[in-house]
């Protein structure tokens, strides 16, 4: 049975800047089950990172969050810090791009591992050791007895990022954001990282956002897609349906630009031109200037997210819900 | 067969680092190790690997913008070692390089019209402003830069934009090779696609010749004709890019290939994975023989023996393993 963990409701987060302010996430509506690995998708500055930061209360001091973000119940943003940190690192925890953010440079790694495990779940030191070099084992790390008394940078990138992951697993959270989490990693590295993501939903039931650009590692590991353009999401589907058939002129166009490496392509269709500024953003669609099918209502009215078929929603005029099959 | 442009000879480059402690004595770092290979006139050389495998420096010391320590650099046969650091400078205007980072590698207080004019300024001392000029708006209009933008400075750019005016730099003065090191590894997948677009443009109208250094197989499936796979400074497979991707051969290769990410989610599901554990080991402590041999899945004990040199296994295939090789 789905078991809803996460909800989000009209998720918004501006930031104050001195040109005026920036709305970097418009109005996120997201519900994740247990179990479930959910895409987000967009190229940069499209607000996948924001959204996130917000949910766990790690945005800039010039940014604000609106809207609901509800991990089975409790509503994130009306927490108080004290409050919220309890949640952080117990229930939900975020695995970052960079893994130098996540870690401390002057703490060994078996310090940065053990301290939430005494601090959240009262565990002995001993416990503690014994639980976080179990965990270095399961992400793959070699000789984990050797690189537990070591220090971040005597690792390689790869092995920092693992070491962000067993810090994100060990308290078994019910919620697990990877912000880009194989970016900076070599493919076969890359491959190692996401085939512990793939037991960790099949062993743990841990509901994953996974955020990314790349959309080879969504086609591997996610069951729902988002995709955002300009702070928007502009497409939902179940990942078989959005590779297959997807809907919004945004989706077919990044499809279209991306290279594969498992067939012969002449060349690749560009999308021209570049993303709007998210301080000036159109009156209309925000993907009008780029639009192969634009038309002129396109530059005047801003295209709601609508459902436009089972578990499927699109934001374009030109876009129609499909005609319901009879039941 | 078109004519022989470059050809490399047990290029080695080695740089020097500190020991770790004290008292270490200072040691060689073998980024390039006795690579050999040739690029003829008009084809577009891929070379990858992983991060540290040393393509960086190689494409660097083909330039001799790093010296290499070692091995021979013939530019349509004469070898460019022994030019002076003058005649060495004039060569290269026939041979450029494009970088990865596309805005930290252009002068911040330059306006775009005098970098993209930089070269002409070096290799063409002759012209008058005005043909200057027209060179400049000629080329921005070839990578599909617009005219008015001439007077603006580099950080007013997109990541793209700003490749472009990388681009426009490098073949102004009309070079005949051009070394492209991760020229689309900082920007978005749209907008990478316009960059090799570009790129591919410019081979077909000027037959340029190019080394196109990328850690991303599914962009050199695109744009290479020959691929070179370097592990630990060394190749381990050089092919044409139809036998590569058709039949790959080296057991590194194979794993490379299997590993990267297709976004396709049913031809995800179908596929065989080679999982290779670890991280490459250090260059600074290579292990013995074959440097692959810590994960390699086919690793014998005779693999620890000698270092594994190139040797032909099919029609446009070289690979550096014994074991497979020996096989066929
Ligand atoms: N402190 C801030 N002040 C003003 N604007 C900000 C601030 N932080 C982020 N932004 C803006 O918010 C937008 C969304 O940023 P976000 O980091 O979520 O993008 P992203 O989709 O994660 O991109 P990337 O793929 O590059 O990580 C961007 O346009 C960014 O410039
Ligand atoms: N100036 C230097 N001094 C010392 N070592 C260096 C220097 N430049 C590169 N190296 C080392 O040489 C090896 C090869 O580096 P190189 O930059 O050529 O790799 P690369 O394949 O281009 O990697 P990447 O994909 O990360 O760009 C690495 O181990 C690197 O640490
Ligand atoms: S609303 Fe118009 S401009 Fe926007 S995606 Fe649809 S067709 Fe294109
Ligand atoms: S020589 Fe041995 S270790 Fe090296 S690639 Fe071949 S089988 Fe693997
Ligand atoms: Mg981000
Ligand atoms: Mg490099």
């Amino acid at each position: 049975m789905r078991k809803s963990i996460f909800k989000s409701e009209d998720l918004t987060v501006r930031f104050d800047t001195p040109e005026g302010e920036v709305q970097a996430v418009s109005g996120l509506n997201l519900d994740i089950a247990a179990g479930e690995t959910v895409a987000i998708v967009g190229e940069s500055g499209s607000g996948k990172s924001q959204t996130f930061l917000s949910v766990m209360g790690l945005l800039a001091k010039n940014g604000r969050a609106s809207g609901k973000a509800v991990l089975e119940g409790r509503d994130l943003l009306k927490m108080r810090p004290s409050e919220l940190d309890v949640y952080r690192g117990r229930d939900i925890s975020m695995v970052f791009q960079d893994p130098m953010t996540g870690l401390n440079p002057s703490l060994r790694i078996s310090r940065q591992l053990t301290e939430t495990l005494e601090v959240h779940q009262g565990c002995t030191r001993k416990e503690a050791d014994a639980r976080a070099l179990a965990m270095l084992e399961a992400v793959g790390i070699p000789d984990p007895k050797r690189r537990f008394r070591m220090y971040p940078h005597e690792l390689s990138g790869g092995m920092r990022q693992r070491v962000m992951i067993a810090m994100a697993l060990l308290c078994e959270p019910k919620l697990l954001i990877a912000d880009e989490p194989t970016t900076a990693l070599d493919v076969t590295i890359q491959a190692q990282i996401l085939e512990l993501f793939g037991q960790l939903k099949r062993g743990f039931d841990t509901a994953l956002i996974l955020i990314t650009h790349d959309l080879g590692v969504v086609a591997g590991l996610a069951d729902r897609v988002f995709v955002m353009y300009a702070g928007r999401v502009v497409e939902e589907a179940p990942v078989d349906d959005l590779f297959e058939d997807p809907k919004h002129p945004y989706t077919k166009a990044l499809l279209a630009s991306t290279p594969r490496i498992d067939t012969d392509l002449e060349s690749l269709e560009p999308i021209p031109g570049r993303p709007p500024n998210l301080q000036r953003l159109p009156k209309g669609c925000a993907f009008a200037a780029r639009c192969a099918f634009a038309e002129a209502q396109c530059h005047e009215l801003r295209p709601p997210l609508k459902s436009i078929a089972n578990q499927r929603t699109c934001a374009c005029l030109l876009v129609e819900a499909e005609e319901r099959e009879p039941v | 067969m078109s004519q022989t442009l470059l050809e490399v000879q047990d290029i080695r480059t080695e740089f020097p680092v500190s020991g770790g402690g004290l008292f270490q004595p200072r040691r060689r770092l073998r980024a390039v190790n006795d690579v050999s290979f040739i690029l003829r006139q008009g084809e577009t050389l891929g070379v990858v690997g992983e991060s540290g495998c040393g393509k960086s420096t190689l494409g660097r010391s083909l330039l001799r913008l790093i010296e290499p320590s070692a091995g021979r650099v013939l530019w349509q046969g004469e070898d460019i070692a022994g030019l002076s650091p003058e005649e060495m400078r004039l060569k290269r205007r026939d041979m450029q390089m494009i970088f990865q980072d596309p805005i930290a590698s252009l002068d911040p207080r330059m306006t775009i019209g005098d970098i993209i004019a930089e070269p002409l300024t070096v290799f063409e001392r002759s012209l008058s402003k005005a043909e200057r000029r027209s060179r400049v708006l000629d080329v921005m209009d070839t990578v599909g830069l617009s005219g008015d933008m001439l007077n603006r400075y580099p950080h007013e750019f997109s990541g793209g934009q700003a490749q472009r005016i990388g681009i426009a730099r490098a073949i102004i003065t009309r070079p005949k090779l051009v070394v492209c090191d991760e020229p689309v590894s900082a920007l978005d997948v749209s907008i990478q696609a316009q960059i090799i677009n570009l790129l591919q443009e410019l081979k077909r109208k000027f037959g340029l010749t190019m080394i196109f250094i990328s850690h991303d197989l599914s962009i050199m499936r695109l744009i290479s004709d020959r691929i070179m796979v370097l592990y630990l400074g060394r190749v381990v497979e050089l092919a044409e890019k139809s036998a590569l991707f058709a039949d790959p051969k080296h057991p590194y290769t194979r794993a490379l290939l299997s590993a990267a990410p297709v976004p396709d989610p049913k031809a995800a599901r179908a596929r065989q994975r080679i999982m290779l554990r670890g991280d490459p080991p250090s260059p600074l402590d290579p292990p013995s023989g074959c440097a692959f041999r810590t994960r390699c899945p086919l690793a014998e004990e005779r693999c620890a023996q000698r270092v594994q040199e190139l040797e032909t296994v099919a029609e446009g295939q070289e690979i550096a393993c014994e074991v497979v090789a020996g096989s066929l």
